[in-house]
């Protein structure tokens, strides 16, 4: 017998020799078959990049297999079902509006807005576009029909990006509901939302030739790296993700976290009196994305109503120098008069609610309503939906 | 075990199947075993737990081959190396703490040096003292598997978990309004006691041991003796640690034994056994526990429709996950030369309930049939008064507790098990009461009864997870009566 078919074989109490079994299969090269699976986990990876830049988001099981979402997707919570992803595509493909043809006696109405819009603690029946609805009001001959088109994070831009998608929808109006902190210049590029989508923010910076760069450092432009598989499997899980969490909205309605205990907007203050490093000595002129709101406002062709949105007016500590958390009063008076100034000489239609609900009617920010609060505000909106329409 | 843990471990069993023979895959698989049981052990609030938990299934391991071997068996070349590599794993995950400033084997910083030497030396005093009286007392093998068996009702139980918890936060000044009854996740305890009782029971050596049986083991040679590495590296192997197969210990040695050379063949079969189970577990059945039915939804869900699509999510979500980790781990195991145990055989697809039940985690099966039923049976069956029909019932529905007893001491497995304990019995009687009476000869309408008896077995399967899946037994009643749409 040859040494070389003599084999090691461990036995428990000692080491014996016994004859291998011939064995007809090549014994494993793990070194050709470790670079073999390398090379090829690199070349599917930079074959990704090839699909990366295709607008998967557009596909859905939204309005085929689970009913349309009332509102974005937002979020990062299970358990409310729902998740935040920055891909706009994949927003509205989940979102109710996409999935319901226009009816002939139906007057579309568009909310755009921050996260008051979206309606942060309020189921969606709750929100301003859910009370709205349920008050089956008729605006021009025709029944007012809602959309929930708000979305958290403040930011002008975000809003007129959102717009501008929905504007192949058909509204018959849009409603914008905005506030002085979507205003500032250094807020507009910031939103998460906006970062992730600079091909978009390219385009809207080109057809409302707004004053922003398109190379701003801000925005998040993918490189070659960026779109192969392995960066882009959190993006493509998150879309996976969506589609799954449709079945969950579905079954119970539910596309939010209702916490049953929440801290309280702030109501008392420290005497600060900075807005966004601006000192009351200074002005707002010229420190505002005004053409922004400009964009907005003309997108549309149709009749825009712009709303200075209720903001929570405390009657706490240093409530002479502060109107909340966000505002030192100073600066949003001057705003105000601002807007008024603005919305006075483009013609625009302008409606300020600012002050319209009362410090107990804020839930967890100083522009979050509870549900009552929000419905003052589906009042006064609905006639102004009501007076504005053509 | 997490994507990194299969990732390495995948890694690793490659690097020892292609590269070690012989003694050297014994021992590599040995201190890979070890270090694993640190490695996955999860984090645990209770200071340096993390250490000490796995510390102690090492102890358990090593105390249980002493009393079931024979006298002077450490004493070999291999047993004495294989005491220095679990020793030395030990202390070298210990040492740790002193090379990192991140726990990098731990899940937290493992505890000093000088308490890891102090716990290795008390425990080997105990081992010796421990295997001493039990050569002369038989009554301490039986004692060593009361000892387990207490452990696993007390970290099944989320009561006295939660007691033991506050126990041990008191004793060390912590905290005690934050206990909680997952303080004291023990990794694969459930596994590891099975196989230690496994073989404690069948090395039982004297006719006077209660659960005797191993006379005829040890004449059939079911049970060889096994040395240290083999036998820690059976009861810890690293694939099977955390969920699984319950493989026995001659199947195991005997691979262990075998000469093996990694061949392209296994690689391929492996890998192919792998991948199939990644994606069961990390795609099908994650995506499917999204919207598996859990407690928040059997309140939140509007429809019977909907309840009805989350409960089959559940029960499809439960079985990819476990079928997918088992896959994983044969894969895993493949590549050294282990072939574990099957553990499902397309349990939906089957009949009826018992088929189910010799498909559906086949090893926990085999085994509470091997180490509870047959004893049960025997034993009840001394009762020649009882009817039939009484004794069968009693069994099914013992046996069935049992099983539901291993995955957790709450009212809601006792139901899941009388669930399928009574849906054995049933099925049984109208099986007997069948064959006497129908005469199916018709091929046609047998295809028709055995897809019937599919759907019917997986829907009280089904309906049976809903115990399963659900914390109190308010809320499983809630979403069977919303399942049948009785508001």
């Amino acid at each position: 017998m040859d040494d070389r078919q003599l084999t090691m074989v461990y036995r428990p109490s000692s080491i014996v020799t016994q004859p291998n079994m011939m064995n007809p299969q090549p014994s494993l090269r793990l070194l050709p078959l470790l670079l073999k699976a390398t090379l090829l986990f690199v070349l599917f990876n930079f074959a990704f990049t090839f699909i990366s830049g295709l607008s998967l988001g557009k596909f859905s099981l939204y309005h085929s297999v689970f009913p349309g979402r009332e509102r974005f997707p937002f979020g990062e919570s299970q358990k409310g079902y729902n998740l935040s992803l920055f891909n706009l595509d994949a927003m509205f493909a989940s979102h109710v509006l996409v999935g319901t043809p226009k009816e002939t006696n139906e007057y579309r109405v568009f909310l755009i807005g921050d996260s008051s819009v979206w309606g942060t603690l309020l189921t969606p029946e709750q929100t301003l576009a859910g009370q709205l609805n349920s008050q089956n009001i008729s605006a021009c001959g025709k029944t007012v029909h809602a959309y929930n088109l708000g979305y958290p994070y403040i930011s002008l831009l975000q809003e007129v990006m959102i717009l501008d998608e929905a504007l192949q929808y058909e509204p018959d109006m849009v409603v914008w509901l905005t506030t002085l902190e979507s205003f500032p210049r250094d807020k507009q590029l910031a939103a998460p939302l906006v970062a992730n989508s600079p091909e978009r923010v390219k385009q809207l910076i080109t057809n409302y030739q707004l004053p922003l760069d398109p190379n701003d450092p801000s925005l998040n432009h993918a490189t070659l790296w960026d779109q192969t598989f392995v960066n882009q499997r959190k993006d493509l899980a998150n879309l996976i993700r969506l589609q799954i969490y449709g079945a969950l909205w579905a079954s119970t309605g539910i596309d939010q976290f209702y916490p049953e205990d929440y801290e309280r907007a702030q109501t008392d203050f420290e005497a600060d009196y900075e807005f966004h490093g601006i000192k009351p000595n200074e002005t707002l002129q010229g420190k505002l994305s005004i053409e922004i709101l400009d964009a907005g406002m003309n997108a549309a062709g149709v009749p825009t109503i712009l709303v200075n949105e209720p903001i929570l007016v405390s009657d706490g500590v240093n409530s002479d120098i502060r109107y909340n958390f966000f505002y030192p009063r100073w600066a949003f008076d001057e705003f105000r008069a601002l807007l008024d100034e603005h919305t006075s000489s483009r013609g625009y239609h302008y409606v300020g609610l600012w002050d319209l609900v009362p410090m107990t009617e804020f839930t967890n920010s100083g522009v979050h309503l509870t549900p009552f609060g929000e419905s003052m505000l589906a009042e006064k909106v609905g006639e102004a939906i009501q007076s504005f329409c053509k | 075990m997490g994507l990194t843990q299969i990732g390495a471990s995948i890694l690793t069993a490659l690097l020892v199947g292609a590269w070690t023979r012989g003694t050297t895959r014994v021992f590599f698989l040995l201190a890979l075993s070890v270090l694993a049981v640190f490695w996955f052990q999860p984090a645990v609030p209770l200071r340096s737990f993390d250490f000490w938990i796995p510390s102690l299934s090492i102890f358990l391991v090593v105390l249980i081959w002493f009393i079931t071997s024979p006298v002077g068996a450490w004493r070999t070349r291999q047993n004495i190396l294989g005491l220095a590599v679990i020793a030395g794993i030990v202390i070298l995950v210990s040492l740790t703490r002193y090379f990192f400033p991140d726990p990098i084997l731990t899940a937290t910083t493992p505890p000093r040096l000088i308490l890891v030497v102090g716990f290795i030396f008390l425990t080997a005093v105990f081992i010796a003292s421990f295997t001493y009286l039990s050569r002369r007392f038989v009554v301490t093998l039986s004692l060593v598997i009361i000892t387990l068996l207490a452990i696993l009702i007390i970290l099944k139980s989320p009561t006295l978990s939660l007691q033991l918890s506050v126990f041990f936060r008191t004793l060390t000044n912590r905290p005690t309004d934050t206990a909680s009854a997952l303080d004291l996740r023990w990794l694969g305890f459930s596994y590891i006691s099975f196989r230690l009782i496994h073989i404690l029971r069948d090395k039982s050596r004297t006719p006077q041991f209660p659960l005797s049986g191993s006379v005829r083991d040890k004449q059939t040679g079911r049970l060889p003796e096994l040395s240290l590495p083999e036998f820690a590296t059976y009861v810890v192997f690293f694939p099977s640690l955390s969920a699984g197969p319950i493989d026995r210990a001659e199947r195991f040695a005997g691979d262990l034994k075998k000469d093996f050379a990694l061949t392209q063949e296994e690689t391929l079969l492996a890998g192919q056994r792998i991948v199939i189970g990644l994606f069961k577990k990390f795609v099908i059945a994650d995506a499917l526990a999204l919207i598996a039915l859990n407690d928040a939804l059997a309140v939140q869900v509007r429809t019977a429709d909907w309840m009805w699509i989350h409960l089959y999510a559940y029960a499809f979500q439960i079985y990819f996950d476990f079928s997918g980790y088992t896959d994983i781990a044969i894969g895993i195991a493949r590549l050294v030369g282990i072939k574990l145990p099957e553990n499902f055989a397309g349990p939906y697809t089957k009949p009826n309930l018992a088929q189910f039940w010799n498909s559906w985690h086949m090893t926990l099966t085999q085994w509470i049939r091997s180490y509870f039923f047959n004893l049960f049976n025997r034993w009840i069956r001394s009762y020649k008064s009882l009817p039939a029909w009484t004794m069968l019932l009693a069994g099914q529905l013992a046996t069935m507790l049992v099983i539901g007893l291993w995955h957790g001491v709450t009212v809601n497995f006792i139901l899941w098990g009388a669930w399928h304990g009574l849906g054995l019995f049933l099925q049984n009687r109208w099986s007997d009461f069948a064959k006497a009476r129908f005469n199916i000869n018709n091929t046609r309408l047998q295809s028709v009864l055995q897809v019937g008896g599919v759907i019917l077995t997986f829907h009280f399967v089904a309906l049976g997870w809903v115990f399963f899946a659900l914390s109190e037994p308010a809320l499983s009643f809630g979403v069977m009566m919303k399942l049948f749409g009785i508001p």
